[in-house]
């Protein structure tokens, strides 16, 4: 019988830059549009349903001398394959719970301390590229872009023994589901969203603005929000401890966020290229950019983390170095990747104008992120 | 539409809806048509690019009520 892998452990080999050979079993398509990434991973996709009557064929396209992990959608198939593939007298695994548990995974990591003493978690959604935040000061905690598996952030705050104080939203997310309004309802802390990005929802929050400050923790831990609209038109940054910069989904490591994803890419992108070349520009370049995305896996440091100085992305991000300002608009509303999927019921969602179950919620946001322009 | 055999995979996950298909179908002869009900969502792109892979037509498919028929002439 073949073994099982878990996604925490694949998590792993991509953090330690490992080799693994995968062999995907889910039909093209979807390898095509979505698929795990490490940096040194091999694949070959061959559907489930083309090895039923074995898998001798293809046998000798799967190196000898390479861990092995058998991937499909959901396992079931993925069992069968590493099963046939072991009585074939090759060792293989399965990825537990599949592209679905992969897409669900987050990884903390922890990004570094506080001048008090706290200290700043990233949570790693591996196998979407979405990145949320958690601040933790002296018994108190706060959120930033929690996506919908609450319990991970509610149990690492128990764990913490932080109370779980304010939760934010940077912007309204087309790509993946919020989980603040819940984490908020759970713990009664306090739903922060940018007001021009909520006209249209059906529930109460806190009017997220521009120099609004939020303290975590009794020796006064400071968010400070900077209004950056681009992404969309709410769209607004954190500045954390006078150290880090959180900056959603507008400036991301080797990439700049997009502008259309509500309809409005013509108008917006004056407004990205006015937040990334000015706001942006009088902030410290010694803060540390911790963006809500990362979309390839070279953008992770070695500790699996995503993060960056400010003034090294001023240095070295394309999409913060075009002088030309109908170019930039040329970038950012021409030749875009395709829109997420389900982005607009994704949206409906975080509005909370429809409720999906938990398994439509799932299959609304399978597949990648696509926030980003390069 | 004449239907030679129905193959009743409800509560089935993958892969156990394209394993019985392919029994099923071997079952029958070429020109005639297997209809497959299912409630595993992922069997719509798979047995889609299963009968591409493999020759046989699918007709059509529909869903009701949560169950997914399919209608494939074998090949």
């Amino acid at each position: 019988m073949a073994n099982a892998m878990t996604a925490k452990e694949v998590t792993k080999k991509v953090f330690n830059n490992e080799e693994l050979f995968v062999l995907d079993v889910r039909n093209e398509s979807d390898f095509n549009d979505w698929k795990i990434e490490g940096k040194d991973f091999e694949y070959l996709n061959v559907p489930y349903f083309d090895l039923l009557d074995g898998v001798e064929p293809i046998l000798d396209k799967i190196p000898a001398d390479k861990e092995l992990l058998v991937v499909c959608a959901k396992e079931g198939s993925s069992v069968m394959v590493a099963d046939m593939l072991e009585e074939a007298g090759r060792e293989a695994s399965y990825l537990q719970g599949g592209m679905k548990t992969w897409s669900e995974h987050l990884e903390p990591v922890k990004v570094g301390d506080l001048k008090d003493g706290g200290e700043m978690y990233q949570f790693v959604r591996i196998g979407k590229g979405c990145l949320s935040y958690m601040i933790i000061s002296n018994g108190e905690a706060a959120i930033v872009d929690a996506t919908r598996m609450t319990e991970v952030f509610t149990d690492f705050a128990a764990d913490k023994n932080a109370d779980i104080k304010h939760v934010f939203d940077t912007h309204l997310h087309a790509d993946h589901i919020s989980g603040g309004r819940k984490i908020a309802e759970k713990t009664g802390a306090s739903y922060w969203l940018p007001p021009k990005d909520a006209e249209e929802v059906t529930f109460e929050y806190k009017r997220l603005e521009d120099g609004n400050e939020v303290l975590i923790g009794s020796t006064k831990i400071s968010i400070q929000a900077v209004y950056s609209p681009g992404h969309t038109i709410g769209s607004t940054s954190f500045v954390v401890d006078d150290q880090y910069l959180l900056s959603g989904d507008i400036l991301f490591i080797d990439s700049i966020g997009r502008p259309d994803l509500a309809g409005k890419a013509g108008d917006w992108a004056g407004d990205l290229r006015e937040t990334l070349y000015k706001r942006y520009k009088e902030l410290s370049s010694e803060l540390v950019v911790l963006p809500a995305h990362f979309m390839i896996i070279d953008e992770l440091n070695e500790d699996g983390s995503v993060s960056e100085k400010l003034g090294t992305l001023f240095a070295e991000n394309h999409g913060l170095n075009i002088e030309d300002e109908v170019g930039f608009r040329k970038l950012v509303s021409e030749n875009l990747p395709p829109q997420p999927n389900s982005y607009q019921e994704i949206r409906e969602t975080n509005m909370g104008k429809i409720s999906p179950d938990e398994e439509k919620q799932r299959e609304m946001e399978i597949g990648p992120n696509r926030c980003a322009v390069r | 539409m004449n239907v030679t055999k129905v193959l009743d995979a409800k509560g089935l996950a993958c892969p156990m809806p394209i394993v019985k298909t392919k029994k099923a179908i071997a079952e029958i002869e070429s020109g005639q048509v297997l209809e497959i009900h299912t409630t595993d969502k992922g069997a719509v792109k798979d047995l889609t690019a299963w009968t591409e892979s493999t020759g046989h037509e699918l007709l059509k498919h529909e869903d009701d009520n949560g169950v997914l028929k399919f209608w494939v002439k074998k090949g």
